[in-house]
């Protein structure tokens, strides 16, 4: 049998594939870059986030959303160090990120406006994100699959706690629920978008389903975020901002409005809000942390 | 209760420094200079929210006036707050950051230690559970100030400015009033003079390790037990306190 075999069978057998079993170089490129750019949609994820900590409207939520972004790097870390074992350093995955080589997610393209965001980023972000985690903990590669598997408890409190801050500002008085509503409005249409384009319009998706990367396709995984989500909305009064939005008896789902691609295109490919924003943050805390970095080689080489 | 608005005053103290730095801290994450330390920083933030948040509802319940550990935070303006002038300073660059902690966590160190044996049992259960954080907070610091006082040329020359700079604030951390007084003759606070030489010790040893060299004594900066502050503050709680004093009936 030929490696390639040998590694299609282990696929074909749900046999996860470990760092060191041999991969065709697609598949490890493949990884690579979906990996990192988990990894990296992780860490600059903590910069909309972390646009309203110092503002949080209590010290309980304040000290909620101070853990879930501690968690949020830890995702971070912990999945660099995975994407690492594909021969590729966190240093290496860092500047293709900074030099707009590597994408992450989009949605932490849009600004963060009110208090309300952090209901919906918990609610609708996290909760988009865990549809597509829990997925992936059946990946074939077994680093990432472990790596999704220890993450996606921890998503789950996210959408919970999201959840939550919604919910009060929804229930509250009518200028919280105004700013709920707000919220869903402005991060509805981009947190269905991250599941990315329509299977027929993902050119990528092929290969990664043949490999076992993915298991279940864009829009398999985005039609069930929807159904589980509109009845969360309901539930607290707030209206999802698609006049499409309709149950489909015969399909026992949702059916939903024509999303906007290009817009999806024009933020994938640098043109969002926050974009430049995002990027030139990390990069400015990365060259502001040098000399921390380097000081900390030196000294660890000369006790060495 | 005897000395109850000594004591009062003694916790908002307190709760107020582990509040400001725990606030300034957090400002750290997104920015540290590696993941690893956006954690650490973030974790020591965590653990002073949660120091203050302990001494603010004690602080509710010793006034039994309905307020909350929200209304304390959020509503007081900068004239009433009694957090240590060190907690307040601008985060600065990472070595600033550190050499703030340094001081303050050795203080806190020292400080919570005796405190373990004070007479008011809210108190001492309180010091004991806040030991173990600040001495995980101090043992950070401390490694730090020793990586960046002896890493590069770069490092130490920065880590020892901002030693310098930050020198003429830690007597403050020192100050006693009537409120001390009061409270030590009940057993229940610390006599500071007798902390001072345990944490200049603790410092002088990290220092040394650090390969820099402690500053002269000069003017010292004071005024947190009058609540007499930096411009620093006012900008602080005026973010801090935004959504609570904007929608003043909302409830998150
Ligand atoms: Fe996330
Ligand atoms: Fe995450
Ligand atoms: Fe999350």
């Amino acid at each position: 049998m030929s490696d390639l075999d040998k590694f299609l069978k282990k696929i074909e057998n749900n046999v996860k594939i470990e760092p060191k079993d041999w991969m065709p170089d697609g598949y490890r490129k493949h990884l690579q870059g979906q990996m990192s750019q988990h990894a990296h949609s992780e860490v600059i994820g903590m910069q909309p986030e972390g646009n309203w900590i110092s503002r949080a409207p209590s010290l309980r939520a304040k000290v909620i959303l101070l853990a879930k972004i501690q968690d949020e790097a830890g995702h971070g870390q912990y999945l660099y160090s995975a994407a690492e074992t594909l021969g590729k350093s966190r240093d290496e995955y860092i500047n293709e990120l900074q030099t707009r080589k590597a994408k992450y997610s989009s949605i932490f393209n849009y600004p963060t406006l009110t208090w309300a965001d952090m209901g919906a980023v918990g609610w609708l972000v996290d909760g988009a994100a865990i549809v597509n985690q829990v997925s992936l903990q059946k990946t074939s590669y077994g680093p990432y699959s472990r790596a999704m598997v220890r993450i996606c408890k921890e998503e789950s409190f996210h959408q919970r706690q999201g959840y939550e801050i919604i919910s009060h500002m929804a229930l509250g008085t009518p200028e919280q629920k105004e700013m709920a509503q707000d919220a869903l409005n402005r991060t509805w249409w981009p947190s269905i978008m991250m599941f990315g384009p329509h299977d027929a319009d993902s050119a990528r998706s092929g290969d990664a389903m043949k490999w076992g990367i993915k298991v279940e396709s864009n829009d398999e995984l985005r039609q069930r975020f929807i159904d589980k989500t509109v009845q969360q909305a309901e539930l607290i009064g707030l209206t999802i901002p698609d006049p499409d939005l309709k149950w489909n008896e015969e399909r026992g789902s949702y059916d939903f409005g024509e999303i906007n691609w290009d817009e999806f295109w024009a933020v994938v490919n640098g043109d969002g809000p926050c974009n430049d924003q995002r990027i030139d943050h990390h990069i400015k805390a990365h060259e502001e942390g040098r000399w921390v970095r380097e000081a900390a080689n030196a000294y660890a080489q000369k006790n060495n | 209760m005897e000395n109850k608005e000594a004591l009062v005053n003694y916790c908002l103290r307190i709760g107020d420094s582990s509040l400001v730095l725990a606030q300034r801290l957090a400002e750290w994450c997104s920015n540290g200079p590696m993941l690893e330390e956006d954690i650490a920083l973030t974790n020591i933030s965590l653990d002073l929210f949660g120091q203050s948040r302990m001494l603010y509802n004690y602080i509710a319940e010793l006034n039994g006036k309905g307020e909350t550990e929200d209304s304390i935070a959020f509503g007081r303006n900068e004239r009433a707050f009694y957090n240590v002038l060190l907690s307040e300073r601008p985060n600065g660059h990472f070595g600033d950051t550190i050499v703030r902690g340094l001081l303050v966590d050795a203080f806190n160190f020292h400080f919570y230690t005796q405190l373990q044996n004070s007479k008011n049992e809210t108190l001492a259960a309180f010091a004991e559970k806040s030991l173990k954080e600040v001495t995980y907070h101090l043992r950070h610091s401390s490694e730090w100030v020793v990586r960046l006082g002896d890493g590069t040329e770069e490092s130490k020359e920065k880590v020892q400015a901002s030693l310098n700079d930050l020198w003429k604030y830690t007597d403050d951390l020192f100050e006693m009033n009537e409120d001390d007084i009061v409270l030590v003759a009940d057993g229940i606070a610390i006599d500071l003079t007798a902390i001072k030489p345990l944490w200049l010790e603790t410092v002088t040893s990290v220092v040394k390790r650090a390969t820099l060299t402690l500053p002269e004594n000069g003017y010292m900066h004071k005024g947190s037990r009058k609540a007499v502050h930096s411009e620093y503050l006012g900008h602080l709680l005026c973010d801090m306190q935004y959504l609570q004093r904007a929608y003043p009936d909302a409830k998150w």
